[in-house]
């Protein structure tokens, strides 16, 4: 056979190029990218500062009654707002394991942009069908599972890329680390990303995987998307909600990549059994939800 | 290779959807080294199943099929290696330019870069389409669109070439554009073509040979000369101004072979439509009808089409226009 027709029997030939096709669409307009560049600034700007948690217990909202603050001298009276500020630094850090909401809420967002990125992926194999282009690539030596593979990978690596960028726009905003920071920690945060996304596609393209309609899997993966977010650690944290919503945020993978997260980005101490456990549940979900992916796409795609 | 190999053979391909929704119904047919191959058949019959299934896109029910002497199931991938489809639909990115579209054909082939990019560059100065490879495919017209699919086709080399109804859509001008790309490339590559198409005089000038299927069986298949020639004469179409039947006045003429009635026009099949016309115009004006319109035709692939399908070629125009009208095709039964 001549050099001419040299081609690579690889397995998995073709990945880079559909994912990349994946994310040109995204890095390539310019519009779309400032878009998801504003829309993190909205939110923790709008959300995280509405939620001001901090400033319900501090002495501007417990102001004393005026006859009662005539009984204390001066002191007394200096006193009592650095008790009320400590109860105050106290409540946050007994609920949120940190002072600040901002911070709290940050991470929480940073994975649930990781949720809505993968979402929205996950509609990209219904267009693919319904344009032709999938039909096509299956009739090229193109790998099944590097069809599907692909897609799981653009839209990790387009959630990390933005939970970057999040963290980045939430310092301004107040976002501070905790003291068991350290430079490997971001290393940490990127491999929860990396695992909860890789599921988290891999589901939405089951989903989507034998529809032809957009409306159908659009209403499912938006009935996913509020529990997925409400029922687990994003906004506020597991052990305050009432049992039985407890019940559904600790099974739900999103909890555990957020409080790991959280452990590794703002709290104090590290509990690394934890930690080791939050890592072993959202890689679980990432095993399982993927293989179920490639499977399905071996059953469909090959029909 | 020799000349006369077998580059398609097809046995009892059958596809059933769902089990009971049959599609392709225990189809033959070999296609030769180097022809060009035609497909005609009316909307539904089987025409892209079988497509899809020949470029292993969907799995036979029973049957099977060989291409260069690979089984369509179990060496699948041996079979992607060496075919190029051009489907029916644009699948071109919209949001990615010419070449990065056919640069992401060729690396779902796997062809190094060093190669594709030559590759590249020479396709589409073919379907000229150099000076818009950087735009992106979105601003391309459908004969531009319609060439791009033709080089993102070809990039792999292909020996077999299936075009699903290329010029579907298409207006009169960009339709006999796209034949002469279709044309030059054959002559070019030295390829095997199979396509399905819904226009006639195309099939007819262009294909080798011609199968025509209907409701998911193959009904005659030949060089479109055998295919006319079966028609076994010359056609003598009228109508007569009162809304009568006539039919049986049509039939006592004894050079008449065959008369039928299909929206107020009679089909008359004859030998020699010259000689025969006379006494039917003849028979009919004895009966005291007059005729209002007459004309005479040798047999084209028209009437071919109608004598085996039951329908004429031009419903079938009105269906695809109709479809092409509503925006997004939605037309693989699965």
């Amino acid at each position: 056979m001549s050099q001419e027709n040299k081609v690579s029997k690889s397995k998995l030939h073709g990945l880079w190029a559909l994912t990349n096709r994946e994310l040109k669409k995204w890095y390539k307009a310019p519009v779309v990218f400032v878009l998801t560049l504003v829309q993190p600034i909205l939110w923790l700007g709008l959300l995280g500062n509405a939620l001001n948690l901090r400033s319900l217990v501090s002495p501007d909202s417990l102001a004393l009654p005026p006859s009662l603050v005539a009984e204390f001298t001066a002191d007394q009276l200096a006193l009592l707002q650095d008790f009320i500020s400590g109860l105050g630094n106290s409540m946050m850090q007994g609920t949120f394991g940190t002072d600040s909401y901002i911070s709290f809420m940050a991470v929480g967002m940073i994975v649930f942009t990781a949720l809505f990125t993968t979402m929205f992926s996950g509609m990209s194999i219904v267009w693919d069908r319904r344009l032709g282009f999938l039909n096509k690539a299956l009739s090229t030596p193109v790998s099944r599972a590097v069809i599907i593979l692909s897609k799981v990978l653009s839209a990790t690596l387009r959630a990390m890329f933005q939970a970057t960028i999040i963290l980045i726009i939430a310092i301004p905003f107040g976002f501070a680390v905790g003291a068991a920071f350290t430079p490997l920690s971001i290393l940490g945060v990127y491999a929860f990303l990396f695992l909860l996304c890789v599921g988290l596609s891999s589901m939405f393209i089951a989903i989507n995987i034998r529809s032809r309609s957009n409306e159908t899997p659009m209403a499912v993966m938006n009935l996913l998307n509020m529990p997925l977010t409400f029922a687990s650690s994003a906004f506020f944290p597991i052990s305050r909600m009432p049992g039985w919503l407890q019940a559904i945020a600790s099974v739900n993978p999103l909890s555990y990549a957020i409080d790991g997260c959280r452990q590794l980005l703002i709290n104090d101490t590290i509990n690394y059994s934890q930690l080791l456990f939050q890592y072993a549940y959202v890689g679980i979900f990432a095993v399982v939800l993927s293989s179920i992916g490639i499977i399905l796409s071996w059953r469909y795609l090959n029909k | 290779m020799s000349q006369n190999e077998d580059v398609i053979k097809v046995e009892n391909l059958t596809k059933v959807f769902n089990k009971t929704l049959v599609a392709v119904d225990h189809i033959n047919f070999n296609v030769k080294k180097g022809e060009i191959f035609g497909f005609l058949g009316p909307n539904g019959a089987g025409k892209t199943t079988t497509i899809n299934m020949l470029i292993t896109v969907l799995k036979p029910t029973s049957g099977k099929a060989e291409i260069l002497c690979h089984d369509i199931a179990k060496q699948s991938d041996a079979v992607r290696y060496s075919i190029g489809v051009v489907p029916q639909e644009y699948t071109a990115d919209e949001d990615l330019t010419g070449l990065e579209n056919i640069m992401l054909c060729a690396d779902m082939y796997g062809i190094p870069r060093y190669i594709s990019k030559k590759r590249a560059a020479d396709l589409l100065e073919l379907v000229e389409l150099t000076k818009f490879k950087d735009k992106k495919t979105q601003t391309y017209s459908g004969g531009m669109r319609r060439r791009l699919e033709l080089a993102s086709g070809l990039i792999n080399r292909p020996k077999v070439l299936f075009l699903d109804e290329p010029t579907l859509g298409l207006d009169v001008q960009t339709r006999a554009a796209t034949w002469n790309y279709i044309k030059t490339l054959k002559k070019e590559f030295g390829m095997t073509l199979f396509m399905t198409t819904h226009y006639l005089e195309e099939a007819d000038s262009l294909c080798d040979r011609i199968a025509i299927i209907d409701h998911g069986k193959i009904v005659v298949v030949g060089t479109p000369e055998e295919l006319k020639d079966s028609i076994g004469g010359d056609i003598i179409t009228l109508s007569i101004q009162k809304n009568t039947d006539i039919t049986d006045i049509i039939k006592k003429i004894p050079q008449v072979k065959e008369v039928k009635l299909d929206d107020k026009t009679y089909t008359i099949k004859t030998e020699s439509a010259e000689l025969t016309a006379p006494l039917i115009i003849e028979a009919i004006r004895k009966e005291g009808h007059i005729v209002s319109k007459l004309s005479l035709t040798k047999p084209t692939l028209n009437e071919v089409y109608l004598q085996y399908t039951g329908k004429s070629m031009r419903d079938q125009a009105d269906e695809s226009r109709e479809r092409m009208g509503h925006g997004l095709m939605m037309r693989r039964p699965h």
